[in-house]
């Protein structure tokens, strides 16, 4: 944005505040520098393009005329509107406000977080810079995480294509979104799939390309009370159920011994943990990862899944 | 938030910021507004010919120097900041709701206060954020104290569990600072059994407590970047290539790869570096049929060897 051109669009911000009667584009054009005196044509054009960049900024433009008789459109800017209501913040609220900007640091949020806190402190809040050592981040290096939390905010459908895991290729998905979550350092697309007539969730890491947008500005609906984080959880994984016993080596499988709701000696140097997990194939993996110093004694399920895994990777090469 | 491409908003804050704060020196409103003195300058330059209609003497914004000082006297209505747009309101209520509903990351009450008069602030603008959720992996005993010690300045004692060589270790460190990446928190911090700059996945402490002493990190230790991942590949490390079958497709999303190559059928083959294989030889265990290491050889040798131990103790040891 050129100098010039920030200069006039001040002086409109400044004009439009100050009036309280609406202006028509000609009082406007008299009363702001910078705008063609000669051309009307080229000032029109201008003047639009001078409204859309406020409006982008957040500048909330009032259109209106001054009386039922008066048919010409004119501007003005409540003042209501436009400014950040009085706020003050104790010495220990600018700290928490300053440790939650810095979640986003390098996340595409962060320039929000920037313009943000610029208009606090402008309100004269002072957020100290903290070099406490206390870095919590909420990354976000999807490409698609910005598209999908512009259509979530807007209210709009997307359409993308999805790989879904074990399967081939992608596959053509169309969305009305409810939220973005992230779980887990991933992040999450919530929404009614249009295809399957069904909530559903997706990982933005499996969307295949780009994502469109499509339809108007808050054409989706969201149901009532949606506990977004809440439905992701559910498709993550259940809560364990199924108690399982598994024999393992002393010292050893730490992350096991962790969940275990018992453990008793059992004969020199291993202990039988007792513990519950919710998908067999996954504890499964979690177990024979541990090769020979977890073995699974119940359930048979499990115990035959991980010999199975382990059966496969013990014979040579040439044999599979 | 440099160069003139956002200096109308810039502009927007800066005349209540100067406002609010008569003297305020050059450096400091530059640093507050994170742009050079000479830009500060420019953009000084640019609002003192701001002003009302007519643009007499008394209808600019003043601004007067001193020494390096400013003072803004008439700000001409645009006295207060614009309000909170979408996207900044969104930005500070999800970070602020995180850090409130994290366990163990900050104190949830000054927090809250301060998302109750941002939301207050920011009216409607702010009720987008729901959309949004962030779930990060607090933990209510070992983040606090490694946030004390941090706070405090003071070294810690670690009893944290190396999950590739599934040992548990006892050791001191001066804490360098707190972390989040992928979701879960991370202390860095020098170690001093390792005399070596280490992070702790918080989620493996089993045991920790502040020591009496003082945190002394060497000095000069290099800051890393950890926007793009904790694991970050150093050419040193071995190269491993795995062959991983529809089922294992998540191998691929989960750990960073350098190449993944599509076979077809959703069968693939990545290539990853690490400094250690201990990590990868339980994860091809746990793999079983599903994923293939190719190379290097030794540790495919290794793998089949792991698998043959641990079938060996299952025939030991029946089930129960």
């Amino acid at each position: 944005m050129a100098a010039k051109k920030t200069e006039r669009l001040l002086n409109l911000v400044i004009c439009l505040l100050a009036t309280r009667r609406y202006l028509t584009v000609q009082q406007i054009r008299e009363a702001v520098p910078g705008y063609d005196a000669d051309n009307e044509e080229a000032f029109r054009r201008m003047f639009e393009r001078d409204k859309e960049e406020l409006r982008e900024l957040g500048v909330p433009l009032e259109t209106g005329s001054n009386s039922n008789w008066d048919d010409e459109v004119g501007y003005r800017i409540a003042r209501r509107d436009y400014q950040l209501p009085e706020l003050t913040f104790e010495r220990d609220e600018a700290a928490a406000l300053g440790l939650a900007a810095r979640l986003w640091q390098s996340a595409p949020l962060a320039g929000a977080t920037g313009s943000a806190l610029l208009k606090l402190r402008a309100a004269g809040i002072e957020t100290p810079e903290g070099a406490t050592g206390l870095e919590p981040r909420i990354g976000a290096t999807e490409p698609t995480f910005e598209d999908c939390l512009a259509a979530a905010v807007a209210g709009r459908r997307l359409r993308f294509g999805y790989r879904t895991a074990g399967r081939p290729g992608s596959e053509d998905r169309q969305v009305e979104p409810w939220g973005v979550v992230s779980w887990h350092g991933r992040w999450y697309l919530v929404g009614h799939d249009l295809v399957r007539e069904a909530p559903r969730v997706f990982r933005l890491s499996r969307i295949v390309g780009s994502v469109q947008a499509e339809g108007e500005d808050g054409a989706v609906v969201r149901p009532p009370n949606l506990d977004l984080t809440a439905m992701v959880a559910r498709m993550a994984g259940d809560q364990p159920r199924t108690p399982a016993r598994v024999r393992v080596r002393s010292g050893s499988c730490w992350e096991l011994r962790r969940e275990a709701t018992a453990v008793e000696p059992d004969g020199d140097g291993w202990e039988v943990v007792e513990l519950r997990f919710s998908d067999p194939e996954r504890f499964a993996d979690r177990v024979a990862g541990y090769g020979a110093d977890a073995v699974v004694l119940a359930p048979e399920e499990v115990r035959a899944s991980v010999v199975r895994r382990l059966s496969a990777l013990a014979e040579p090469e040439v044999a599979r | 938030m440099s160069g003139s491409l956002d200096q109308l908003p810039r502009l927007l804050a800066l005349v209540p910021y100067l406002l609010k704060r008569p003297g305020v020196p050059f450096a400091t409103a530059a640093a507050d507004f994170g742009i050079t003195e000479d830009r500060l300058r420019k953009d000084l330059n640019l609002l003192w010919l701001c002003g009302l209609p007519g643009h007499y003497p008394g209808d600019l914004i003043e601004i007067e120097f001193e020494g390096d000082t400013i003072t803004l006297s008439d700000a001409q209505g645009v006295d207060r900041p614009l309000r909170l747009t979408v996207d900044e309101a969104l930005a500070l209520v999800v970070a602020l709701r995180t850090l409130a509903e994290t366990p163990g990351l900050a104190d949830p009450e000054p927090v809250l206060r301060a998302l109750a008069k941002v939301e207050e602030a920011a009216g409607a603008a702010a009720l987008p954020a729901a959309r949004v959720q962030v779930a990060l992996e607090g933990e209510g005993t070992v983040l606090p104290v490694v946030r004390d010690a941090l706070e405090r300045g003071q070294a810690l004692h670690l009893t944290y569990w190396t999950a590739g060589r599934d040992e548990t270790t006892d050791r001191d460190v001066d804490p360098v600072r707190l972390v989040t990446a992928e979701g879960q928190a991370y202390l860095e911090a020098w170690c001093r059994r390792a005399e070596g700059v280490r992070v702790f996945h918080l989620g493996r402490v089993e045991a920790v407590r502040v020591l009496d002493e003082p945190s002394r990190p060497p000095a000069g230790l290099p800051s890393r970047d950890l926007s793009q991942g904790l694991f970050q590949p150093a050419p040193e490390d071995t190269v491993v290539t795995l062959a991983l079958e529809p089922g294992a497709a998540w191998v691929a999303d989960f750990y960073p790869c350098d190449a993944v190559e599509e076979l077809g059928d959703g069968r693939q083959v990545v290539t990853l570096r690490t400094s250690g294989t201990a990590w990868v030889r339980r994860l091809a265990l746990s793999l079983g049929a599903s994923g293939r290491v190719l190379s290097p050889p030794e540790l495919a040798q290794q793998v089949r060897e792991d698998a043959r131990t641990a079938l060996a103790a299952y025939s030991e040891q029946p089930s129960t």
